[in-house]
């Protein structure tokens, strides 16, 4: 489901934060695009 | 709140089509914010987001789509001990209820 896909890896502190997200992704054959470790709202 | 602007320039930048996010929230709660959020637009109001429908695919990474799709070595190293500790099937019950209405919106544009 990500081969060929672009991937927002939006991460948060007291969860996972954006850079393991990004792995997982990247393992998945997504392309991860963006990563933060925020909280945004 | 200023990630938002962040997300949005990366969607302005990338386009919508092959787009998807990944969330990484610690609770049921927070995914539901961030996953309205990046598919209905900002239920706050008040962000760069706000009445913004972007009606991405949204998954969080504990989801097991997400699980089934990775590298399981990779999987167990980076988040293993976070599925363990968080409760992956509220977050999955109220991201996927997102993930439905995004692709409501999908079929509708």
């Amino acid at each position: 489901m990500f081969k060929g896909k672009k991937v927002l890896c939006i991460g948060e502190r007291d969860g996972i934060p954006g850079p393991s997200i990004e792995k997982v992704v990247e393992s998945a054959g997504g392309e991860p695009v963006l990563s933060v470790t925020q909280c945004f709202v | 709140m200023e990630d938002q602007g962040i997300i949005k320039d990366a969607v302005d930048k990338h386009g919508t089509e092959n787009l998807i996010v990944v969330l990484g929230t610690p609770d049921a709660e927070s995914a539901g914010i961030f996953a309205e959020t990046v598919t209905i637009g900002d239920p706050a109001f008040s962000g760069p987001l706000a009445g913004v429908s972007l009606g991405l695919p949204v998954y969080h990474v504990l989801e097991s789509e997400v699980k089934e799709a990775a590298d399981p070595d990779v999987f167990e190293e980076e988040v293993g001990m976070m599925e363990i500790s968080l409760d992956v099937e509220a977050i999955s019950k109220e991201v996927s209820r997102f993930r439905e209405k995004a692709e409501e919106i999908e079929d509708a544009g």
